[in-house]
């Protein structure tokens, strides 16, 4: 009979302060278990969406936390808009002059201030919901050309339909794409019609709808959870449109093909006006939300065309330079200037975790170690009582010829079959959670997760569970390498 | 010569701080193979002495010879190597671990003396003490006779030189008093194994051939 057989049967002739005491030790693993994995989804879901297909947003002056979650996480609110004509500045002359929608006096002829250090520009306009669901509109290229994930090699896929086009015959502006999540929770499928609300999910919801034309794949990003629309229905909701003066309110009076995003052919529909310009129509909105300006509400301008770019803004651009080496410089240029700022989503967001999330993290991975610690002192006092009782035991055993050694050894085995037995239940515990709520914790932030998700710095929880075992149980030990063995017999 | 007393003194400390002598043995000696009783009233120092004899407790002066090795001049650790080898030991109350089977505890005897473990030897043991068909059962299922034949085995089994027995039928019942004892006799003649064991009954003193009195070979 081994040493850890009679030590294993010391704990099944006390089983049931055997299992409480273990039990106590499993719910402190537990909870470390169940820390450490919040911290790698956490970790994951930042970093998953630190690629998000561009390095920069440009957008209104003001907090830039702000912008970056409510452009990219599509958290808060809106700081501001900047105008339309700010964004095409972000354009070469080539792609301002496919833009459909009447310039007014802005020249599309030349290229923007920044045309030639960006590959990439996407406007989004935010401020609207589809019940708790964001309203992103935007270009086509928003869900054609993004690209994500660690490598930036994921694009955006439909599980029904297709992307929204810039115009289409059926549906005319007025196309909506959802994400995954989004899809779900509104039950809503292909061909329904949406009506957001405006600047608020409980505000006012626009007459106007948007059709539902496709249904994305989950993508494991925030914009699983968003409502996208074409860019030029946005604008033609009601109180989307920025009022301007009388006179050049009536100076578009050409036909235009509609606006489309830059990288696709000119689409060859006229372009109807939009009605109802009503410059003294007081701003009924509160500051911060978009384009909520001038229109009757309820006014529908299914029928017209693309509002003129003075009338329009836009919550932010999505700009993805040509390299690198030029973002600080283009950063620096846009920071200096009075109509937007700049912002680096990656490190604004990188920022976030390390001074807000990660020390909530090690805070919380701290308290779960102290229950550890309880736990362990927990063995030591349900050990300790016990050598009262089992002094004649060992008394037996060291009459037998077992050394004081031996008998301090049995007890620290003991200690460490209760430490570990617990440890490793509470760890195996924790493991099933995370399968059983891997679905839902996949759902709701993209990153999966399962039985074998182990976090690497869980391999450190043995080598901690046995020091915490050698610990507490010393006391113990030492109780019975004293035991006086003529006494005690 | 198995066991040779020499000189052996112990006491105890009072709560007072008083010393109070226990043992003061100038000679006792038990030859190879020898069966013997030691007699004495409650309270004399008869477990006291087959406490220094097996190396529970240290006396305090004098040599005690096992086999030819004096364990006054080992270490603690050294002794009690030396009493998981050389000596079994059958308690007065038995002591064997509840939590274990019988054939457990015999094995127990063996698992603190280097190389001795044999769990047919275990087996055999209990098998010879009649036990075979209760080898499994913790000590609880056990009848008080088949405890102390329990512990009888247990001493056996590291084939020691000397059995000490502690009063063995203190706790069985008169009827069953002399088998005990018999087996003790039998099987420890059958090993070639000393026998030592104390005792306060006169009853138990009468089925040996050598009977001592503690008082008369200890001065105090």
């Amino acid at each position: 009979m081994s040493l850890f057989g009679i030590a294993w049967r010391s704990i099944r002739q006390r089983a049931l302060a055997s299992l409480l005491t273990a039990l106590s030790m499993g719910l402190g693993v537990m909870l470390v278990v169940a820390v450490l994995s919040i911290h790698g989804v956490v970790s994951e879901s930042f970093r998953s969406n630190a690629s998000l297909g561009y390095n920069m947003i440009v957008g209104a002056k003001g907090g830039k936390l702000q912008l970056t979650l409510n452009t990219v996480y599509y958290l808060s609110q809106p700081v501001e808009n900047i105008p339309y004509e700010y964004y095409l500045e972000f354009l070469t002359a080539e792609q301002r002059q496919r833009e459909q929608a009447d310039p007014g006096r802005i020249d599309l002829k030349r290229d923007g201030r920044f045309g030639r250090s960006v590959a990439l520009a996407i406007p989004v306009c935010l401020g609207d919901y589809v019940e708790e669901f964001r309203l992103v509109g935007t270009t086509p290229a928003f869900l054609d050309k993004l690209r994500f994930g660690p490598e930036m090699d994921r694009k955006f896929e439909f599980a029904a339909g297709r992307n929204f086009q810039h115009k289409s015959a059926e549906h005319g502006y007025f196309e909506a794409v959802l994400g995954a999540v989004a899809a779900r929770e509104l039950g809503a499928g292909l061909g329904a019609e949406l009506h957001p609300a405006h600047g608020d999910p409980e505000g006012h919801v626009h007459a106007q709808g948007f059709t539902v034309v496709g249904i994305l794949k989950r993508s494991g990003t925030p914009n699983d959870r968003a409502v996208f629309v074409n860019m030029e229905g946005f604008y033609l909701m009601a109180d989307h449109a920025k009022p301007v003066d009388e006179d050049a309110e009536h100076a578009h009076a050409h036909d235009q093909d509609p606006p489309h995003d830059h990288d696709q052919a000119p689409d060859q529909a006229h372009a109807p006006k939009p009605q109802d310009h009503d410059p003294a129509h007081d701003h009924d909105h509160d500051h911060g939300d978009d384009h909520a300006h001038g229109h009757d509400h309820g006014h529908d301008h299914a029928a017209a065309g693309p509002i003129p770019m003075n009338q329009r803004e836009v919550t932010a651009v999505l700009i993805r330079t040509v390299d690198a080496a030029v973002t600080p410089g283009l950063q620096n240029t846009i920071n200096e200037g009075r109509e937007a700022q700049a912002v680096l989503p990656v490190l604004e967001i990188y920022n976030l975790f390390e001074v807000i999330v990660r020390p909530i993290q090690t805070v919380l991975l701290v308290l779960t170690a102290m229950i550890c610690v309880v736990s362990g002192i927990s063995i030591l006092v349900s050990i300790y009582n016990s050598m009262s009782e089992r002094r004649h035991e060992i008394a037996v055993i060291r009459a037998l010829g077992a050394g004081r050694d031996t008998v301090m050894t049995i007890i620290l085995l003991e200690s460490v079959l209760l430490s570990l037995g617990g440890g490793i239940a509470g760890w195996l515990v924790a493991h099933a959670l995370n399968a059983l709520a891997g679905p839902l914790i996949a759902a709701q932030t993209g990153v999966a997760i399962g039985f074998w998700n182990i976090e690497l710095s869980e391999a450190l929880l043995i080598p901690a569970i046995l020091l915490l075992a050698v610990l507490f149980g010393f006391f113990p030990a030492l109780s019975a390498y004293r035991t006086d063995v003529g006494k005690s017999l | 010569m198995l066991l040779d007393l020499e000189n052996v003194k112990k006491s105890f400390v009072e709560p007072n701080g008083d010393q109070l002598p226990i043992l003061d043995i100038p000679r006792f000696q038990l030859q190879r193979n020898e069966q013997m009783v030691l007699v004495g009233p409650s309270g004399c120092g008869k477990t006291t002495m087959l406490h220094v004899i097996a190396g529970i407790r240290r006396a305090d002066a004098g040599a005690v010879r096992i086999d030819g090795t004096d364990i006054e001049s080992l270490s603690e650790a050294g002794r009690d190597r030396f009493r998981a080898a050389k000596i079994g030991y059958i308690f007065q109350t038995f002591n064997l671990l509840p939590g274990f089977s019988a054939l457990e505890n015999v094995l127990l005897g063996m698992t603190f003396a280097r190389g001795r473990k044999d769990p047919p030897r275990a087996q055999m043991l209990l098998d010879r003490v009649g036990l075979t068909a209760r080898a499994s059962h913790n000590p609880s299922a056990l009848s008080v006779g088949e405890q102390q034949r329990v512990a009888v085995a247990r001493a056996l089994a590291n084939r020691p030189a000397l059995i000490l027995a502690d009063e063995p039928t203190a706790n069985v019942d008169h009827a069953h008093q002399s088998q005990i004892v018999e087996l003790i006799r039998e099987t420890c003649r059958e090993e070639n194994i000393g026998l030592l064991m104390v005792t306060h009954s006169q009853e138990v003193a009468s089925q040996f051939e050598r009977v001592d009195r503690l008082e008369e070979i200890n001065r105090v």
